[in-house]
């Protein structure tokens, strides 16, 4: 058979053979290929995109978090700070207010033993004097048991009235 | 046509090795046209080789419509010039190789052949190996989600294949309406790529010489042609007869309306020829390089183990590059067509810009 010139047969099989290979693949196999890929093709892109969104929200909760978590620091910061205040501003009353008491009871105390010293001292300045008049009567009745003796003391006695007024008057 | 064969061989021969060489296959008997042809051409049966001087081949169904109506036989009755049902093969003359009967005044005729000839059977093998392939890819698709990622192994390969010539070739040659083109462009890729690359295997249902011959080429350029020509736009017409060229070369002698028109035809004639001639070249070339084994064989050890040597290295080497042309030419040929397409839609082009 000649090489340059076409055999009719060959042809006629070519043409069949091409003809139902093009017809199927056509059909059902490049287009499936095709399709497939670029299906995949959008199914990367989407699950990119959504990794990206992802990713960007995560990001988002990660900053809240951070804002929370700050917050919260300065939020628990300022209660320690308070609750320090607090504190102190409860133990300086405490004080102050047991100074006061104790100054109070000082006081009270103090009042107390000055009335006591009062009382005592009254009591024993009368005391004094009601032993100091019996010893006075004890003397006055054992001087006067005598005339001469109980004229002397009205003389004394007015002489002291006397002397006294005169100091008085002097003064 | 024997002129040609000739000098083909002895371009060939010379190439290789010394014309000292060349004589000798004249004395010992081997006919490297004969082999090299006989492999290169189709045939009625498919030989596989010899097995202790008996050749084992397989026998084809012969179709033919001769004068006295439809024939269907085994080529096996055919064998060594017999004669069956008034048909026998020619052995010489125009018709050489052919089926031919006898007309009433003793002229050899060709009667209307479409034996399943060796070509024929290995388009099938070829053909039905591809659809396997495709169609499975294509299944493996439909049973995974796209989700679950991209294929690996095989169908990853042909993938990557599809994509490349999907995107690299058909969307940047045709145009805006290349998803209108891809199915034929990307069938005709494989199939001439599936075709390049079985004729490259020595051994059944390989090494027939599919893509080496001038009808298979043929009819892929007319199909290029027909899908060019019939899709074409008016713009794509309105160059061919009345292009954008000074009047006096258009009118009143169609100049340049000719080559233009010309033209149509020239480009898938290139399609065929460039094809056809690489492929057949390839398998032509190899051959005649084992040849020299045999060749050198009669000669003595002596010359025989270095030829031997060299055609061995020499045969791998154009091994690989066949594989290498396999692919180019498959290449080119959806390239060219994509492109020659593309140029059948001037004014889509214009609008995608």
């Amino acid at each position: 058979m000649g090489l340059l010139t076409p055999n009719p047969g060959l042809l006629f099989w070519m043409v069949i053979c091409f003809g139902v290979v093009f017809f199927l693949l056509a059909k059902f196999g490049f287009p499936v290929i095709i399709n497939a890929v670029d299906k995949r093709k959008k199914y990367i892109d989407s699950s990119l995109e959504a990794a990206r969104q992802a990713n960007e929200q995560l990001q988002q909760v990660k900053t809240e978090a951070e804002k929370l978590m700050a917050e919260a620091r300065a939020q628990q910061a300022a209660m320690l700070k308070e609750a320090s205040a607090t504190r102190d501003r409860i133990i300086s009353d405490a004080r102050g207010r047991a100074r006061e008491e104790a100054q109070k009871a000082l006081d009270e105390t103090r009042h107390q033993i000055e009335a006591e010293k009062e009382s005592a001292i009254n009591d024993i300045r009368r005391q004094v004097a009601v032993l100091s008049v019996d010893v006075a009567e004890k003397i006055l009745r054992k001087e006067l048991s005598k005339d001469k003796e109980q004229l002397e003391f009205v003389n004394r006695m007015i002489a002291e009235v006397e002397s006294s007024g005169k100091i008085t008057e002097s003064e | 046509m024997k002129r040609i064969k000739y000098l083909f061989i002895t371009a060939i021969a010379l190439m290789v090795f010394a014309t000292g060489t060349a004589k000798a296959e004249k004395d010992t008997g081997i006919d490297v046209a004969e082999i090299v042809f006989g492999h290169i051409e189709d045939s009625y049966e498919w030989h596989i080789t010899d097995i202790g001087g008996k050749p084992l081949r397989i026998p084809l169904p012969v179709i033919v419509k001769s004068s006295t109506g439809w024939h269907v036989f085994s080529s096996a009755r055919l064998e060594n010039g017999a004669e069956y049902e008034g048909l026998y093969i020619a052995s010489e003359g125009a018709n050489a190789k052919k089926i031919v009967e006898r007309d009433a005044s003793g002229n050899e005729v060709l009667p209307l052949d479409i034996s399943i000839t060796k070509n024929v059977l290995a388009l099938f093998i070829n053909s039905a190996i591809l659809l396997i392939v495709m169609l499975s890819c294509a299944r493996w698709y439909k049973r995974h989600e796209v989700s679950k990622g991209a294929p690996k192994g095989g169908v990853g390969m042909i993938e990557a294949t599809v994509l490349y010539i999907y995107e690299d070739v058909i969307k940047a040659s045709v145009g805006a309406q290349y998803q209108r083109y891809a199915p034929y462009l990307l069938t005709a890729f494989f199939f001439i790529l599936e075709n390049n690359l079985m004729g490259l295997l020595p051994f059944f249902p390989g090494g027939a010489n599919v893509t080496g011959n001038i009808a298979i080429t043929v009819v892929l350029a007319l199909f290029t042609f027909v899908l060019t020509n019939v899709t074409g736009s008016r713009e794509y017409w309105k160059d061919i007869f009345w292009p954008e060229v000074p009047t006096w070369l258009k009118a009143p002698v169609p100049l340049m309306p000719l080559i233009e028109f010309i033209g149509v035809f020239t480009k898938p004639f290139t399609l065929a020829m460039r094809l056809f001639a690489n492929l057949m070249a390839g398998h032509a070339g190899i051959l005649s390089i084992v040849c020299v084994i045999f060749i050198t064989a009669q000669l003595g050890a002596g010359i025989c183990a270095p030829m031997s040597l060299i055609a061995v290295i020499f045969g791998i080497f154009l091994n690989a590059l066949e594989v290498l042309v396999a692919f180019i030419q498959a290449y080119v040929f959806t390239l060219l067509s994509a492109i020659f397409i593309g140029m059948a839609h001037p004014k889509a082009e214009i609008e995608k810009k």
